[in-house]
């Protein structure tokens, strides 16, 4: 199972932000939408950073002027970017292995979509599940369920 | 007017699709506590079950035996079948909005991805799905005609339903007498001419999505020597460091099986099945006569990408193999409904968590709904659906609790059965299939099979006495 068929039923919605705009917007953007981070992307829609809820955080404790500064000042800007025939498997463990929450996707480095971890391991748990799921039905056809026949 | 789901005003959903996610969703539906709900579920085939009877091979009886748990849903009295009867044909998206409180579709993936090579469209080259769909009976797809007379023949991609294609044209046709293979497809692979079946897939073995208990198939057949190459099924660095750090001991067990089918020497059956990896067809060369002669392949090594999943990327090696018969398995599609919004890209209903959503706006359309393969894309095994499905129904009863619901002018199912009868007279009742599983497997007792299915929907009436 690869990151496309978590794009496929996530809806084209993504919210972005520019570089330029301001943390006190981005703030409204993340309370808007109930999300944790946004996606920075240049005017061509290509990521170029992420800002996170910790990001902000982060300044905040340290720094009262934070609402004013810009999102380029805070935003992560080594990101990981996904591609949609990326796997789960390695996803899941990429992310996991370098505290990544967020994953942008890009295509033609042209942002498409981006996934939690919550996605990912909700995907995983979904995938074992239909496993079992199938493998009872089977050997409840070949045995029967207890009690039953 | 009171919400409804109530016994005296029950909520009425529709179907579209009577696959596996078809009847998960309706079981879901029918084990909500307090909730009164009538599924009227569709097909545009006259038999139930989908890709179950149609897709899933028929040596492998064990998984069509699941179809036992969709009867039991079927049993339900407020359930009911309507079989042959088409979207977009007999009924359009506005006649069940007039006539269903809600709507989902489960149509799944009904066509292939292509290669995206050149030769692709010659004769002989043909989709993996057409042949499968051909040898289970699918009355759509029971005239198709394959070549059997070529010696060799590629299937592209190392998925189950590659798995299946190459199983079945290495089969004995005493193997394959055992099965509920449709009788004409079992006539036609009786005849062939294939010697030599090649399995293609451009990763390495350790990224082979076929399941071990698959693999291992296919080095017990009775008629046909398998085998790898040794330098294929060697894991390079990068899948070994993969498998150093995240140890999987059914990947491994898999690389095992493959190493093993290398060291074996050919022990004189009339066949053979030649497994490769880590090459990806680049074209296929005409014969001189509009066929299928060659396949050009290009080497593969793997790299990883910023995530560490494993990607083949072409040497530039090139390789030639010559065969006549082409089957492309690299992946199934959606295909968009008449009055539904389509997200191309991903080839599924455009959808959020199952809700559909208007093209435009991109805001949920109230009232429709969508689950299984034609909701996230074909992924998964059978039973991945039912999760798929109950996520989607969660989001039905959150907006049944608001209130959200279409407004039907006729929402009864006497109003419904009378649309049907008037556009699609010759549809099937979930009790006539019931007659028509009778009647297939009498007709299996005889001959010792699972059951002999019925392949032309004129053959179907004439049993049922309809014709």
């Amino acid at each position: 199972m690869n990151i496309a068929s978590l794009l496929a039923k996530k809806g084209p919605k993504v919210v972005t932000v520019q570089p330029e705009q301001t943390i006190r917007q981005a703030l409204a953007l993340l309370a808007e939408h109930n999300i944790g981070a946004l996606v920075v992307v240049d005017r061509e829609v290509r990521p170029i950073g992420i800002l996170s809820e910790r990001d902000i955080v982060r300044t905040a404790v340290r720094d009262e002027a934070v609402f004013v500064k810009t999102v380029s000042a805070l935003m992560t800007k080594d990101v990981i970017l996904g591609l949609p025939q990326d796997e789960l498997e390695s996803v899941g463990r990429t992310m996991t292995d370098r505290h990544i929450r967020h994953l942008p996707v890009v295509d033609q480095r042209r942002l498409i979509g981006i996934i939690s971890i919550g996605d990912v391991v909700k995907a995983q748990r979904d995938l074992y599940r239909g496993e079992v799921e199938t493998l009872q039905m089977e050997l409840t056809e070949e045995h029967g369920r207890p009690g039953e026949r | 007017m009171t919400r409804p789901g109530t016994e005296t005003q029950p909520l009425r959903v529709a179907i579209v699709g009577a696959g596996p996610t078809g009847f998960y969703a309706t079981d879901q539906l029918f084990r909500q506590p307090e909730l009164v709900v009538d599924v009227d579920l569709y097909d545009r085939v006259p038999t139930p079950y989908g890709l179950v009877r149609a897709g899933v091979a028929p040596d492998h009886q064990k998984i069509k035996a699941v179809t036992a748990a969709f009867d039991k849903v079927a049993a339900h009295p407020r359930f009911r079948f309507f079989g042959g009867v088409e979207l977009g044909r007999h009924l359009s998206v506005d006649d069940l909005r007039a006539h269903y409180h809600m709507i989902v579709y489960t149509t799944g993936a009904q066509t292939d991805r292509r290669m995206g090579i050149p030769g692709e469209d010659l004769q002989r080259s043909h989709a993996a799905t057409e042949f499968v769909a051909w040898y289970n009976g699918h009355p759509d797809y029971r005239d198709l005609t394959f070549d059997l007379s070529q010696e060799r023949a590629a299937v592209v991609g190392v998925g189950n339903v590659a798995a299946d294609v190459a199983r079945i044209l290495s089969r004995t046709p005493e193997e394959l007498a055992t099965t509920d293979i449709a009788d004409y497809a079992l006539e036609a692979l009786s005849a062939s001419r294939i010697r030599e079946v090649y399995v293609l897939g451009r990763r390495g073995p350790a990224q082979a999505a076929f399941t071990n208990p698959e693999v291992r198939e296919l080095g017990e057949l009775a008629g046909a020597d398998v085998s790898t190459m040794p330098d294929e099924v060697e894991l390079d660095e990068l899948t070994r460091q993969a498998l150093e750090h995240a140890p999987d001991r059914g990947t491994q067990k898999k690389v095992e099986i493959l190493k093993e089918f290398a060291r074996r020497t050919p022990t004189g059956k009339p066949k053979r099945l030649v497994m490769r990896f880590l090459v990806s067809p680049v074209e296929l060369l005409d014969d001189g006569r509009g066929a299928v002669g060659r396949m050009r392949l290009v080497k593969n090594r793997l790299y990883a990408t910023a995530t560490g999943t494993l990607q083949p990327k072409a040497t530039g090696e090139l390789e030639e193999l010559p065969v006549g018969l082409v089957f492309r398995s690299v992946g199934y599609r959606g295909v968009a409904l008449p009055g539904v919004p389509f997200n191309d890209d991903w080839g599924v209903i455009l959808n959020a968590k199952g809700r559909v959503l208007d093209a435009q706006t991109k805001q949920p359309l109230v009232g429709q709904y969508t689950a299984g393969w034609i909701k996230r894309g074909p992924t998964g095994v059978i039973g991945t659906n039912k999760p798929d499905a109950a996520e989607t129904v969660t989001g039905m009863l959150e907006d049944l609790a608001r209130d959200i619901h279409l407004r039907p002018s006729d929402a009864t199912p006497e109003a419904v059965e009378g649309m049907v009868r008037e556009r699609q007279p010759q549809y099937l009742s979930y009790q006539d299939w019931l007659r028509l599983d009778e009647i297939e497997t009498r007709r299996g007792k005889e001959t010792r099979r699972p059951r002999v299915k019925f392949t032309r929907v004129k053959d179907m009436l004439a049993a049922l006495g309809r014709a």
